[in-house]
């Protein structure tokens, strides 16, 4: 059953390839529905291929190397397309393929009359091919491939729409960003080629010995770079937040559910790496830390709902880093499944609510809508209580996961988490309250135009959108409320967590807590979550105008991006304009333009000499005459 | 093994032949058919090139990494000059891209006047190219080296934009100039040779195994990259490049920055590291810290240029630097990724300087600011634009990725700190390219821009073939690897013979225990390594007190040893 495996990556890359040539033709909506027909059917391969793993012996039999093709052959550098069928890639393939099942769904109705419909469908199939591969690959650079793969997709549909200059530079944003990452990757590729003479996992773990730790950290921190660029952390998260110019559907898949946890992914995938240097693991709890506190805060002080999310997602991101510092590889991907759950739900609840209102995003002139979309309401609070941490829903399983393994290893992180999850829970009700309760303040939203290519209709009160993209919500939130039980020790032979457990062996960390440590943890992570909720509701319900709880300084994300510039935007151009006009045109241009006047004024020079009168020539003879005679007198008479 | 047909010579002929049948095309036709009549001729000529080039590739078979098709005859004997021409891994895929490219470079641009002379000289450009790619005696490459220059001084300054004549003029001296010193230097290599041996020849492979001094080997590698390195052109030898691209017709721009600037890098490899061997490892921390400076120094120009005709350019600068890398290198990855693009650079210049040219003839203007939102009116255009450009940033999946991926992983091995800077280069790639399609592409077009029609199907059609091999050279590049390996690896085998290094092997030195027959290898390696280092050590420094080539000497010998990390 598992050699079906290739079918995965090859579903969609086939819907891309069909849109690719009669996209166009098909149109509105059958390119949508073939689209959602292919990922579809990856997703059913998922099951089937999962199904056959299962059926095998927990251990090394559960693990299945399929070759496609040798890609890159040559001397020591032999690189193959192939495809490793583990239980970590299999979670990751399967919850990959759902939930883009489900956004694409979705988007059949949320993209309806966009101008580009057919070719929205072919970058979302082409990025879960990459998604596929990158989850799926044997060697860190087939990996690669689905790196950037995803990363051009993200490119694409960040600037979908393209004729608004917004939505162009932030696609091109999120490509830069994307790529100092990528530079990191590469150098930790060549670092480990040539430690190992491999780039394959199972090679690599196998040459460990070969890294003193010095290179392993070197490797570490090479690999946290790229996927701090990939995941959105500190210092690369900027782009996350302006990549909300895409289409929401965008949002929801690749800025919450999938694409952004790959740096997650890669982290879990080279753990044997990663438990060689304990100062790499440090470094990575850290930063998640810090980086979930910090976009934390600056959630609390956002207008626009889907930014909002998307400081919220890097947030829920640094909590995964912070797992993947502590060597808790499991609840980092716990976190993840869930986290792409319900975030993908808050993302495609707030896309149902920018549609409702026909393209507003800003949270001060929503208000009351559980009124008018109430279905979008109620799976909209199953998706915000869970991320709030509210027990029993799935955000409070994972979150706790996290922070008792934090707990247990780095305390002063553990209490940053904690922070983190009261802000958690205060900027998601803030979002609740001032989009759902409170009074009706969308009026102007729906008299005026609304800005969004993707949104239309002229109802002059919200309306709720088509089952197309009611669908996908009802399933999403069935997950997200029962998420938690993946975390269950179901039986034996069905562990969803545990069998996670052989991948990552002895790197794996995991906290022995007594029950008792437990329970008042879980009490405390509950206590924290119901205060942020107790008071964002207090506070926002009545008055959505408080401009002393937003401060600028959070708004404008602690200022980073005016930081960057001012610190590598506008030297860097400054450089690149003198380089070209004084270095380049001046200096190098000049001296050869110098050679070549002095060669021309040479020339004119010795032209004169040229007269044609031979007494002028019988003149410079003697001359000469005397001259060297001269001279050989002072050699001669020293 | 000599073939019964004489597949080189034929490809030499070919071209030329047929641009002296263009050029014989009667005015008396009528320009209507005169130009119909030379049209056909120079597809006909260049396709049957074409057809050549994949008859060679087809029969063309790795084995040993030698040269193949091998046509030599005695042409001047009194001089040692024979008609050698020979193939082997690494210029093959040259012959078929410049193969490739000639014939699109013709169909891609349309010239308003005189086309039987343009249609001549683009034919005899092809004939010298191919005959610079197969010549295995110095004089013929000379004389097809120095043959090139005359068609693109006349295609530039007949056909060019308003600055040709200045264009032209600096391209002409400056290439001609550095020439000069080759001319030198390949005289003075033969002479050294008949010394020694009594017989006065200019073949490659005979004077290959000319014995000379360290000294004599500096100066005169010098003498042959002086060339090189001003026609590939290789940092800070380029700024007749900007001019010259910018100037040139889009036939002329495609022809120079596609094919004519692999004349450099290709000149490098096949007689810099087949004569010059110790020279080369002396002198490669120079040669890479050049290609590593040119990588950053074309990226960062590039980033301020307002003409998308200079922008590449300079970004085809900093490309080249890769190329440089992966030769001084001498690593088999990172030499086969240098060759391997040749090849993407070839094409993925072309095809960027193809579309640019269609973006002149539609709206007139190749500034940057003076274009905007095109992709609405022409998404096609747009659509493969983008590709291309993907392709030059380096995405994984398409043909740029391989090449710069082997060079970085290869140069990595011998000289970690320049591969390191040169990676920066990847960042700044997307950083001007990007900015460059977002105006040019993106945003609201303007009511010019919102009229320009999108590629035509004779448009689609030539720009076809590159984006297909862009996308197949970066999804299987296995045929084209497993051909230019065997080469690559004889190349450098002749190098470490040659200087008494021993090219490092990436992986744990445990691996090589494991496996006898490599361990036998590396144990015998290794002892005439060391043999062989004291002595070229011994002769580098003498080279030192004769000569002051002080900073030439310290990398003279790379042993494996001192790239590890702690």
């Amino acid at each position: 059953m598992l050699h079906v495996a290739y079918l995965m990556p090859l579903l969609p890359l086939a819907g891309f390839a069909v849109l690719l040539l009669v996209g166009r033709r098909m149109g509105d909506p059958w390119a949508g529905w073939l689209a959602t027909a292919s990922v579809t059917g990856a997703f059913v391969v998922a099951c089937v291929v999962f199904a056959g793993l299962l059926g095998r012996p927990a251990g090394p039999d559960r693990e299945f190397t399929q070759i496609l093709f040798t890609w890159i052959p040559v001397g020591a550098l032999q690189v193959k397309a192939a495809l490793l069928i583990d239980p970590l890639s299999m979670t990751m393939a399967l919850f990959v393929t759902g939930v883009s099942a489900l956004i694409h769904l979705y988007s059949i109705g949320y993209m309806k009359d966009d101008k580009d419909y057919p070719k929205f469908f072919l970058y979302l199939n082409l990025f879960v091919a990459s998604m596929l591969v990158l989850v799926l690959a044997n060697n860190l650079l087939f990996t690669f491939v689905g790196w950037e793969g995803v990363g051009v997709c993200s490119y694409w549909l960040i600037a979908f729409w393209f004729e608004r200059d917004s939505a162009a530079t932030a696609g091109k944003k999120a490509f830069i960003y994307n790529r100092i990452g990528d530079a990191g990757f590469l150098v930790a590729m060549f670092l480990i080629f040539d430690k190992t003479g491999t780039l394959d996992y199972r090679g690599v773990f196998a040459h460990l010995g070969a890294f003193g730790p010095g290179a392993a950290t070197a490797v570490c921190l090479l690999l946290l770079l790229a996927a701090a660029g990939k995941s959105a952390q500190i210092p690369l998260f900027p782009w996350l937040a302006d990549a909300m110019e895409g289409p929401t559907p965008v949002s929801a898949l690749i800025h919450a559910a999938t694409m952004v946890t790959a740096g997650v992914y890669l982290l879990c995938r080279m753990s044997p790496m990663l438990a060689l240097s304990p100062d790499a693991r440090i470094v990575i709890a850290s930063l998640g830390a810090v980086t979930a506190f910090v976009a934390a805060t600056i959630a609390c002080a956002q207008q626009d709902i889907k930014k909002v999310l998307a400081y919220s997602t890097i947030s829920q991101l640094g909590y995964m880093f912070l797992a993947v510092g502590t060597g808790a590889y499991e609840a980092a991907i716990f976190l993840m499944v869930a986290h792409a759950f319900f975030k993908g739900l808050l993302f495609l609840g707030s896309g149902s609510v920018i549609h409702g209102l026909d393209g507003e995003q800003n949270l001060k002139r929503m208000g009351n809508l559980r009124r008018y979309l109430p279905l979008t309401f109620v799976t909209f609070t199953i998706a915000w209580l869970a991320i709030a941490g509210i027990p029993p829903l799935s955000g409070f399983w994972a979150k706790g996961d996290i922070l008792d393994n934090a707990f247990a290893r780095f305390p002063a992180l553990w209490a940053i988490g904690l922070v983190t999850a009261a802000l958690t829970a205060y900027y998601m009700s803030r979002l609740g309250a001032l989009a759902f309760y409170g009074g009706d303040r969308w009026e102007e939203a729906l008299s005026g135009k609304g800005g969004n290519g993707g949104a239309t209709g002229h109802a002059h009160s919200p309306h709720e959108s088509p089952v197309v993209m009611l669908v996908p919500l009802v399933v999403l939130a069935f997950l997200a409320f029962f998420g938690g039980a993946l975390a269950l020790p179901w039986h034996p032979s069905f562990d969803p967590l545990g069998w996670l457990a052989p991948v990552f062996g002895s790197a794996l960390y995991n906290a022995h807590l007594t029950g008792s440590t437990e329970w008042v943890l879980g009490v405390v992570d509950s206590v924290v979550a119901l205060g942020g909720l107790g008071v964002a509701m207090r506070l926002w319900v009545r008055n959505p105008e408080r401009p002393e709880l937003e401060p600028v300084f959070l708004a404008k994300s602690w200022r980073i991006d005016d930081l960057y510039d001012a610190a590598i935007g506008r030297p860097g151009a400054s450089l690149a304009r003198f380089t070209a006009v004084v270095i380049d045109d001046q200096v190098i241009d000049g001296a050869v333009r110098g050679i070549a006047r002095l060669t021309g004024a040479t020339g004119a020079g010795l032209r004169r000499i040229q007269t044609g009168f031979v007494r002028q020539y019988a003149l410079w003879i003697v001359v000469g005459v005397v001259g060297l005679l001269a001279f050989m007198l002072t050699r001669a008479w020293p | 093994m000599t073939p019964t047909f004489p597949y080189l010579t034929t490809l030499v002929l070919l071209p030329a032949g047929a641009g002296i049948v263009a050029a014989l095309v009667p005015r008396s036709l009528g320009e209507r058919t005169q130009r119909l009549a030379v049209e056909a001729v120079g597809l006909a000529g260049t396709l049957a090139t074409l057809a050549l080039a994949i008859a060679i590739i087809i029969g063309f078979h790795a084995g040993d990494g030698g040269y193949t098709m091998v046509s030599r005859h005695s042409w001047v004997p009194t001089l040692g000059i024979s008609w050698h021409l020979g193939v082997d891994g690494i210029s093959v895929f040259l012959v078929l891209m410049a193969a490739v490219l000639f014939p699109l470079a013709l169909l891609g641009a349309r010239i308003r006047h005189n086309q039987r002379s343009f249609v001549a000289w683009v034919l005899l450009l092809e004939a010298g190219c191919m005959g610079s790619f197969v010549a295995l005696d110095l004089v013929v490459f000379f004389l097809f080296f120095e043959l090139t220059l005359v068609p693109v001084y006349f295609i530039i300054a007949g056909w060019g934009h308003e600055r040709r004549n200045y264009a032209a003029m600096k391209f002409f001296v400056y290439t001609f100039a550095a020439s000069a010193f080759m001319l030198v230097a390949i005289v003075a290599v033969a002479v050294i040779h008949q010394q020694q041996t009594g017989v006065l020849t200019f073949d490659l492979v005979k004077l290959s195994h000319t014995h000379l001094s360290l000294t004599a080997q500096v100066l005169l590698f010098l003498g042959f990259t002086a060339a090189f390195a001003v026609k590939a052109p290789i940092f800070p030898f380029h700024t007749w490049s900007p001019d010259a691209y910018a100037q040139s017709p889009t036939t002329g721009s495609v022809v120079l920055a596609a094919v004519m600037a692999k004349l450099g890098t290709y000149g490098i490899i096949r007689f810099d590291l087949t004569l010059f061997p110790r020279a080369v490892v002396d002198l490669a921390p120079v040669l890479l810290t050049l290609g590593v400076v040119g990588i950053l120094y074309g990226a960062i120009v590039a980033c301020a240029q307002r003409d998308l005709k200079r922008l590449v350019a300079y970004s085809s600068l900093a490309h080249l630097g890769f190329i440089v890398l992966g030769t001084f290198a001498l690593t088999t990855e990172a030499m086969t990724g240098g060759v391997l693009q040749m090849v993407n650079h070839g094409l993925v210049t072309a095809a960027l300087f193809l579309l640019i040219g269609w973006i002149y003839s539609r709206r007139g203007t190749w500034q940057i600011t003076g274009l905007h939102g095109l992709q609405r009116p022409a998404p096609i255009l747009a659509g493969v634009f983008t590709v291309v450009m993907l392709a030059s940033i380096g995405l994984p999946g398409l043909n740029g990725f391989v090449g710069e991926f082997l060079v970085l992983a290869g140069t990595f091995i011998t000289h970690r700190w320049w591969a390191i800077v040169a990676t920066v280069g990847v960042v700044l790639s997307a950083l001007y390219l990007l900015w460059a399609f977002q105006q040019v592409f993106h945003g609201k077009a303007t009511e010019a821009d919102a009229s320009t029609p999108d590629l035509t199907w004779r448009e689609g059609l030539v720009v076809a073939p590159l984006v297909a091999l862009i996308v197949f050279l970066g999804v299987y590049p296995k045929p084209v690897l497993d051909r230019i390996t065997p080469s690559v690896e004889r190349l450098v085998a002749h190098v470490d013979r040659a200087t008494g290094t021993t090219q490092p092997v990436p992986g744990p030195s445990h691996r090589l225990a494991v496996d006898p027959a490599v361990k036998h290898r590396s144990a015998a390696v290794a002892a005439t390594a060391t043999a062989m280092n004291g002595q070229s050590t011994a002769s580098s420094s003498q080279a030192t007190g004769s000569n002051g080539h002080a900073a030439v000497v310290s990398s003279s010998t790379t042993g494996a040893g001192f790239r590890r990390f702690p």
